[in-house]
């Protein structure tokens, strides 16, 4: 039954493609006798991994502070603009165009500047992080708050309710799974904002780490900090949407089915 | 059954004027008394602009001109004493039956008093389903909280635009006794395309067709009538009759 149920979940699948992935990159290596610098076999990697992990764990631990940080603030910003929007229209005449013309600029050009303004240190990075989740999360959830059923809207007209609370126990609810998959989208853009920013100036990060050892020809080094960046990733990934589906359950299915 | 302290029931329903959508005449000259204490049909088919008129007496929006006026007769503001039901059930997904409810009193700020809400669900015979979310209801069910939402507003006008339509025909016709039951002598005004249900429910009847509106000379009480009830069936008939003989809009 255990069994079945690891089966079932896929995680064998993604465990096989993994390891399928280390014999091809094996099997490259050693086919083509590509030099170490440019692409050192696994077992070079993982032994780059045991005796570097420290080194890899505290720049790790900055990334993710800074990946973290910036997703708390890029989705409270994100939810506080969607509902200034909803709530103004004075506020959606002004801020709509500023919001649409500040996602011409790639955030990565802004990046310098960011740097320029903000320092080496956390703060330009969380703020990197913190531009690039927060229109997807504004936007994933002030439409959301547009597609209330229109019956719905209705039913509070007629029930005589207040604004305030037609958008709290109205529109806010109905809006839950836009933003939910607005936050989804950001758990997988902060890391790259994250990224960005050690690249253009730092001096901590797993970025700055990647940089550090291609300077000095240390490859290995830098597929082991590539390789932690991917699972802290997708460690994210995974419990951001753990958490989410927990909330869709309590919020969809009635705990109640008999 | 449990006295729900309904407000007084003089309260008739002016209608006059005309309905005009984008230049095209739906309803003209209409001339309306929508009397308190009894059911009233606004029949007619789709398109015959019933559903834009009680959306008009509701206060709500629609695509429509109106020009004319809609008063009641005590001189309050109709918006204040009306509540509605619709085809859609319209509940939360996201909350039980006992929230559902309440939904008025939260949307008003006033505190759902559950005790009530329980007595009302109770009424229309879902207790045992009280602390349920709405997917785990069936259609008629849905519709049932949607009848006790309505109830628990304990408003003198009670709008119902088609509330029954998408029903089963059971689960219809047990729908259309119990809200005959718990809103008996009622102002209520009923929207339908079905010449059946209008006649089984309502004491008067306008129909809607060629913009105008005609009033039909409706059963006397008591209502519903039974379903095997042969007057009903036969002014079903004559009402058909009357309604096909209209020039089809859309042919």
């Amino acid at each position: 039954m255990k069994q079945n149920k690891l089966w079932n979940s896929g995680f064998i699948y993604s465990l096989g493609a993994l390891i399928g992935l280390i014999i091809v990159w094996q099997v490259v290596v050693l086919i083509t006798d590509v030099p170490r610098f440019i692409l050192p076999p696994p077992a070079l990697v993982y032994a780059a991994f045991v005796e570097d992990w420290r080194l890899i764990a505290e720049h790790g631990l900055v990334t993710f502070t800074e990946v973290m940080l910036g997703l708390m603030v890029g989705i409270l910003l994100g939810i506080a603009t969607a509902l200034q929007l909803e709530m103004s229209p004075t506020a959606r005449l002004f801020l709509r165009p500023i919001l649409v013309f500040s996602q011409a600029i790639p955030v990565f050009a802004l990046a310098p500047v960011l740097t320029l303004w903000l320092g080496y240190g956390l703060i330009s990075k969380i703020t990197m992080a913190v531009l690039i989740i927060y229109f997807p999360v504004t936007s994933a959830f002030f439409d959301g708050l547009r597609k209330t059923p229109p019956g719905l809207l209705d039913l509070a007209t007629v029930m005589q309710a207040t604004n305030l609370r037609t958008l709290f126990y109205l529109k806010i609810p109905a809006a839950m799974p836009s933003l939910l998959s607005g936050v989804r989208l950001a758990a997988v853009y902060a890391p790259i904002g994250a990224i960005i920013g050690e690249w253009v100036g730092s001096s901590e990060g797993l970025g700055y780490l990647m940089l550090l050892a291609n300077g000095r020809v240390k490859t290995d080094l830098m597929f082991a900090a590539l390789f932690t960046l991917g699972a802290l990733s997708m460690s994210l990934y995974g419990l951001i949407n753990i958490i989410i589906r927990q909330f869709l359950n309590r919020y969809e299915n009635p705990s109640d089915l008999e | 059954m449990v006295n729900l302290n309904h407000q007084p029931v003089h309260n008739d329903v002016h209608i006059n004027g005309s309905i005009t959508i984008s230049g095209k005449a739906i309803l003209n000259d209409m001339n309306l008394t929508i009397k308190a204490g009894q059911w009233t049909a606004l029949l007619g088919p789709s398109g015959s602009g019933k559903s834009t008129l009680l959306r008009l007496i509701a206060g709500l929006d629609t695509a429509a001109d109106f020009t004319g006026s809609i008063t009641s007769s005590t001189q309050v503001s109709l918006s204040s004493c009306v509540s509605y039901m619709a085809q859609d059930d319209l509940l939360l997904d996201w909350a039980d039956v006992v929230q559902n409810v309440c939904l008025g009193a939260r949307l008003r700020g006033q505190g759902g008093n559950k005790t009530k809400a329980k007595r009302v669900i109770q009424q229309v015979g879902l207790i045992q389903h009280a602390q349920k979310r709405p997917q785990s209801l069936s259609g008629g069910q849905r519709q049932r909280v949607a009848l006790a939402r309505t109830l628990m507003e304990q408003k003198s006008i009670i709008l119902l635009d088609e509330p029954f339509s998408a029903l089963d025909a059971r689960t219809r016709t047990d729908m259309q006794d119990l809200a005959a039951e718990q809103f008996k002598d009622q102002t209520v005004i009923l929207v339908t395309h079905d010449p059946g249900e209008a006649v089984r429910l309502c004491q008067s009847i306008y129909l809607l067709q060629d913009c105008s509106v005609n009033s039909i000379a409706a059963l006397s009480p008591p209502f519903p009538k039974s379903i095997d009830d042969k007057a009903m069936f036969a002014l079903q008939s004559a009402l058909m009759t009357q309604i096909r003989q209209s020039k089809r809009a859309d042919r």
